[in-house]
């Protein structure tokens, strides 16, 4: 039988295949062990594997950070979840302080093959605290790794590969399409290549790069402009730190033109850094000055303003139609 | 148990050294060895020597921000000393005496506080974490550690240090709850130095001790003396026993007094006085060590002198071996972020190395 699932069951498949592989992986934080996590994403893995190795924690994001950057230097590795990355704050300080630089302070004597998993972006109609996208935050920190899968096999195939990593990675779990659709994936453990992005959609006249939920609503967008003779071309950057600045370079170069589409704030956002890199690698080639659609400098709205912070496919069409007019 | 009846509230510390160099009750001493004895004594002193040579050095400009143990060489020394080969000691940043203990070179010591990061790469089979600055956040480092060792089995144990400010910290609480629930392998050691920079311990907290905070996890807690090296050795000894055992983890608070100041960057003389001072010089560890070891006749002041310029002699040979001969190698800044540079990385050090080249 085919294996169709959708994104929160590739994380869930991905952490199941790799705990079978590597006895050393222990994955725990709040309620992942017998409720199998608030969006059911470690299901199954506390009765498969023992409560030794899939275990409920205190409520306390920095210490389910903290400890398991102790348990990484004893010789495990943990896959810890934060229950959402609006929550990830308190365990700020670990992260920056300590999980992105052990292999470093001491110099390449303890180092911390570990996991942060976190549902992260709006369009749920959640509470406050439950809709963040601040990638940016972390993807500017040195030594740490930061992937966002938008596709079930890319959720699966990159979560092995962060679990299998030497060092530490964030991955964050785009849970507006935790369910929104399904794919046909390997039932077997296989790994995608951190750090390299994408290309989702082939076309000359625009590059568009984003990653996440916003992927599908790029494409969205796209097909609206195919209407209008435009054909963009898509890049799921998959991997937000470190970067893979080739595949949009080399893209832009082509188009001449790029957008950046992203939930997060709009300014000091990962688009900046997008958008830097293309103006030192492809300035000469540009046809029209890069520009972003983006989320605003705004706290995300509770659900009854969500939908104007989200880049509609109306909005994201409209910026491609103006800068290829431009 | 030796600290059976003291409670981690009240007045009553666990001592069995008095200031004068007298056994408290025989029944509480530990055994040691006369070697043992003596190899406590001389780390003690060796650990004062770093110290006092760091602070003249930093003082004729010559070591950069340093951190002076002085006056806590018992809470670490003796301490440190209860632990096993496999054990782990996870620091803050003030723990000169157990680091010695616990076989980091004074090398790496000093080339740390030099500054150059290859200071922190311990020796292989030295189960001893990095320097942490950020108050408290070693705490978790220590209970995860300690956690792990119950998934995989193992019966070593970890040992780790806060000082009194740190206890303010959420890391404090959270640290020794989940070490506390899991049954974690772990001795929690507060280093009760009763400043935290200026700021003095009544103002970190509202409890009476610190050592009572253990009450509220669950587990044992215990108020030692932190100058008695045979109160610090035999608290942590059993502390590490049970925890060795499966029974879990212990708080124990040092009560010792920071005889320098929090760094070579802060003035004492600012927040406290020099009566407070000079009263703790009276109960300074090593001076009430030194009394035990006299009237044993285990040691002369001739000897003394002899083993002090010893150590001396190390101390500047190692400094003078690292001086002027540390900078950091350009790639090294950018080789250990992760275990291969990402093209980032790559292009920022061929950049850097090709501007001080001549900018080609």
């Amino acid at each position: 039988m085919a294996n169709v699932i959708n994104i929160v069951q590739a994380v869930n498949q991905a952490l199941e295949n790799e705990m079978e592989n590597d006895p050393t992986i222990v994955v725990y934080g709040e309620d992942v062990g017998l409720e199998g996590g608030v969006f059911r994403a470690t299901a199954g893995l506390q009765k498969k594997f023992g409560k030794d190795r899939v275990f409920d924690s205190p409520l306390a994001e920095s210490a389910i950070v903290g400890t398991a950057v102790g348990m990484a230097i004893n010789g495990l590795k943990p896959v810890v979840e934060l229950q959402f990355m609006g929550f990830s704050y308190p365990a700020f300080n670990q992260i920056i302080s300590h999980v992105a630089r052990m292999r470093n302070r001491s110099r390449g004597r303890y180092t911390l093959p570990m996991v942060i998993r976190a549902p992260y972006g709006g369009g749920i109609r959640a509470l406050e605290h439950h809709s963040e996208s601040t990638e940016a935050l972390y993807a500017h920190i040195p030594g740490l790794k930061v992937i966002i899968p938008s596709t079930p096999y890319d959720a699966k195939g990159l979560l092995i590969a962060a679990i299998r990593d030497p060092d530490p990675v964030l991955f964050l779990e785009p849970k507006r399409i935790y369910r929104a659709f399904k794919q046909e994936v390997p039932e077997n453990a296989y790994e995608l290549p951190i750090g390299k992005a994408k290309i989702v959609e082939e076309g000359e006249d625009v590059t568009i790069i984003t990653w996440g939920a916003m992927v599908r609503d790029v494409q969205k967008a796209s097909q609206m402009v195919k209407e209008k003779g435009i054909h963009p071309e898509i890049i799921d950057l998959r991997t937000i730190s470190p970067m893979d600045r080739e595949t949009f370079v080399e893209s832009v170069k082509k188009t001449g033109r790029a957008i950046v589409v992203h939930e997060a704030p709009k300014s000091f956002g990962p688009g900046a850094e997008v958008i830097s890199v293309i103006n030192e690698k492809a300035f000469l080639y540009l046809e029209a000055p890069p520009t972003r659609v983006t989320g605003f400098d705004t706290t995300f709205p509770l659900p009854r303003g969500e939908k104007h912070y989200i880049p509609s496919p109306e909005r994201i069409a409209k910026t491609i139609e103006d800068l290829v007019k431009y | 148990m030796r600290f059976e009846g003291v409670k981690p509230i009240g007045e009553s510390h666990f001592r069995i050294l008095d200031i004068d160099g007298k056994i408290i009750d025989e029944d509480k001493l530990p055994n040691l060895t006369d070697d043992q004895l003596l190899y406590l004594y001389r780390t003690m002193l060796f650990s004062r020597t770093i110290d006092e040579k760091a602070l003249s050095y930093q003082r004729q400009g010559r070591m950069l921000t340093y951190a002076p143990n002085l006056g806590q060489e018992a809470t670490q020394v003796g301490s440190a000393y209860a632990m096993e080969k496999e054990d782990w000691l996870v620091p803050a940043f003030r723990e000169l005496g157990a680091w010695l203990v616990r076989g980091v070179p004074l090398k790496n010591i000093y080339l740390y506080w030099y500054g150059n990061e290859w200071g922190s790469h311990m020796p292989e089979g030295v189960k001893v974490l990095p320097v942490s600055v950020p108050i408290g956040s070693q705490f978790q480092h220590a209970a995860g550690i300690g956690i792990a060792n119950n998934i995989k089995g193992e019966k070593n144990v970890v040992v780790t240090y806060i000082g009194d400010g740190g206890t303010s910290h959420g890391d404090f609480h959270e640290a020794i709850n989940f070490a506390a629930v899991f049954n974690a392998p772990v001795i929690f050691i507060i280093q009760n130095n009763q400043y935290a920079i200026s700021t003095k311990r009544d103002i970190q907290t509202k409890s009476e001790t610190l050592a009572q905070k253990a009450i509220a996890y669950g587990i044992p807690g215990i108020l030692v003396d932190g100058n008695d090296i045979f109160a610090m050795y035999t608290a942590t000894k059993e502390a590490i026993d049970r925890a060795r055992n499966g029974g879990g983890p212990t708080l124990i608070e040092a009560y010792t007094y920071r005889l320098g100041a929090h760094t070579t960057s802060d003035d004492p003389t600012l927040y406290r006085d020099e009566k407070e001072v000079e009263e703790w010089k009276e109960k300074d560890p090593i001076l009430r060590f030194k009394r035990y070891l006299l009237n044993r006749n285990l040691i002369t002041e001739e000897w003394e002198e002899n083993l002090k310029k010893e150590l001396e002699e190390e101390v500047v040979s190692t400094f003078e071996a690292i001086e002027n001969k540390s900078d950091t190698e350009i790639e090294d800044i950018f080789k250990y972020h992760f275990e291969k540079m990402p093209p980032q990385l790559e292009e920022q050090l061929r950049e850097y190395k090709e501007f001080l080249e001549g900018g080609k």
